[in-house]
């Protein structure tokens, strides 16, 4: 709160106190430079290479290579299963997040510590493990064999491994704001006559929906790129189960690197508007949780 | 005192909280998921690991090829992470100590490759170095290895685990602002002197933070390395693609057994992780219950 008014005060300054506010400290030149620099050689040159690769196609040929029925029946999958798992991240992430702040119980911490878990596990090693977990003879899937349930080497193999990878994003995002949430507001509702139930909708859920939105989008946009933990356990029959990143692979192994880039590049521009969105979102929670009436 | 404060929180709460019927069953259905999608696949790595018993287990992790991904994997992130560190360090410096335009769009551009599918990020380095490539012919006319080699599979970390570091830091040195760097340069430090004696203690815990997570990315990254790798057994494969041969030629035990020691990795950053976030808590809490040296006005 302090440092608001401070803040304005720089901004108001005039020009002359402002560059020697930055000249002060020394090193801008060298770590922006710097920066610049090895942005630019890491990932502008490299992912300008791909849209540069496009170019060298024409637009039947981009056209034909990105809507290929294969590829078609891989962008539903890829996003109906993305969809799905970011939706059930965001119920159960709501839940684990709203327990580990409100709640005590034995063993809070290392649950807390544990919800990363997702994010310090190696990709494929979370595909295999939920592979063995799930196949026919696996812990969990012998007891679902026999009703006919099948969770591995098929779709639903691809939402339970998503489910998996994006969990710690909705927790990690909501989990913050639930902390900081002002239980004055809440008291003030229940004095007011408002159940738990009226409480929780019209006062708490409202205060935290930007960062819910938050994480759902995040946990989206990992979803869709997600390569390492699906490829165990999608079986990747082609035209059911196989997901996008899996059809850049394929090109690839088949030279079709044309192919390929054209399909990375469709995948690319829905990374960054996903990434725009997700801008715009936390832009909004920041106004809703930081400006003071 | 303690009584009177507990009674009259207990009361106030009573308007604020849930029955306990609703506490315990949402206590239950969390633990439940938690347990189902994240305990679950961890011990089901240990068991599959050592289903055929310990001896197995430790014959499987000595192979050579195993011991080959091994040191390949060190490798990669050994020189992935240093990297990342300077860059993070240099970013977060430039981003969070001065202000210029564009730097709205900078701070994204640093974000930029978490949103970036690791299966295009391994392909734009194909693109630039590969056969094909931008490079390709100069590199074979000079006898350099990028793609299929180790220089391929550093770049392809180095691009995913790219923004760990500078995203701690950026909003850390933010908040931190820049008066305290100021003070040491107008009393007469240099500028590395600044930075080392008063920047770095700041940002020790963040910085601590970023490189472990940075590390566990690098060394367990998969889909960006595994294009432009080549899966050459004993030379280019890193830990968690030698798992994915393995797995593939249905030897169970033995990918599980490598896979055993990466979940370890995993443990192990989650432990540092949960200490550093409490003793960075502790630190925090430390400077709040110092007495305010004078009022902001």
């Amino acid at each position: 709160m302090t440092a608001i008014p401070s803040c304005k005060r720089r901004d108001d300054k005039d020009m002359t106190s402002k560059i020697q506010f930055n000249r002060v400290l020394p090193g801008f030149g060298l770590t922006l430079g710097f920066t610049l620099t090895y942005l630019s050689l890491i990932v502008l040159i490299p992912l300008s290479a791909l849209v540069f690769k496009t170019f060298t196609l024409t637009w039947d040929q981009f056209w034909a290579a990105v809507t290929g029925s294969r590829v078609m029946a891989s962008y539903r999958l890829t996003f109906g299963a993305s969809l799905i798992a970011a939706l059930v991240n965001v119920v159960f992430g709501l839940l684990v997040a709203w327990v580990l702040v409100r709640y005590n119980f034995f063993g809070k911490k290392v649950v807390d510590a544990l919800v990363d878990l997702p994010f310090a596990l190696p990709t494929a090693v979370a595909g295999i493990s939920l592979t063995a977990l799930l196949a026919g003879n696996g812990w969990v899937g012998q007891y679902l064999e026999p009703w006919g349930i099948q969770l591995a080497f098929n779709p639903n193999g691809v939402v339970i491994a998503l489910i998996f990878i994006g969990l710690p994003f909705v927790v990690r995002t909501v989990q913050p704001v639930l902390e900081d949430a002002e239980k004055e507001l809440e008291e003030a509702a229940s004095c007011l006559g408002a159940t738990r139930w009226q409480t929780f909708n019209r006062v708490i859920f409202p205060s935290i929906a930007p960062a819910l939105l938050t994480g759902f989008a995040m946990a989206f946009a990992r979803a869709i790129g997600e390569y390492g933990s699906v490829i165990f356990i999608a079986g990747n029959m082609p035209m059911v189960s196989e997901i996008t990143p899996l059809i850049i692979i394929g090109k690839l192994e088949q030279y079709d690197y044309a192919g390929a880039t054209a399909v990375a590049v469709v995948m690319l521009i829905i990374s960054f508007a996903l990434l725009l969105v997700i801008n715009a979102l936390q832009a909004w929670q920041r106004r809703r949780t930081g400006a003071p009436a | 005192m303690s009584t009177t404060l507990n009674s009259a929180s207990r009361r106030t709460q009573a308007g604020i909280t849930e029955p306990a019927w609703v506490r315990y069953s949402l206590i239950g259905v969390a633990l439940t998921f938690m347990f189902l999608f994240l305990v679950l696949p961890l011990a089901a790595v240990f068991t599959e690991a050592l289903r055929k018993g310990v001896d197995a287990y430790w014959q499987a992790l000595q192979e050579p090829d195993a011991w080959a991904a091994i040191r390949l994997t060190f490798l990669t992130a050994l020189l992935a992470v240093p990297l990342n560190l300077v860059f993070g360090v240099a970013a977060a410096w430039a981003i969070a100590k001065y202000e210029f335009t564009g730097k709205a769009f900078l701070t994204t551009l640093v974000d930029l490759p978490f949103s970036v599918s690791p299966v295009v990020a391994g392909l734009i380095y194909v693109l630039m170095f590969g056969a094909q490539g931008w490079f390709g012919p100069w590199l074979q006319a000079h006898d350099i290895r990028i793609i299929f080699a180790i220089p391929g599979i550093v770049l392809a970390t180095v691009f995913v685990t790219f923004p760990f570091i500078a995203r701690e830091l950026i909003p850390l040195m933010q908040a931190q602002g820049s008066d305290e760097e100021q003070a040491a340069i107008v009393l007469g430090a240099t500028g590395w002197q600044t930075f080392w004696y008063v920047t770095l203690p700041n940002i020790k815990w963040g910085l601590i933070y970023g490189v472990i997570l940075c590390n566990a990315r690098a060394m367990g990254e998969f889909g960006a390395v595994s294009v432009v790798s080549g899966h050459i057994r004993g030379q280019t494969n890193t830990m968690p693609l030698h798992v994915e041969i393995l797995y593939n030629e249905y030897q169970s035990v033995v990918a599980f057994a490598v896979a055993s020691l990466l979940a370890l990795l995993a443990l192990v950053t989650l432990g540092i992780k949960s200490v550093v976030e409490w003793q960075h808590a502790r630190d925090l809490k430390a400077t709040a219950d110092l007495p305010p040296e004078r009022p902001t006005v």
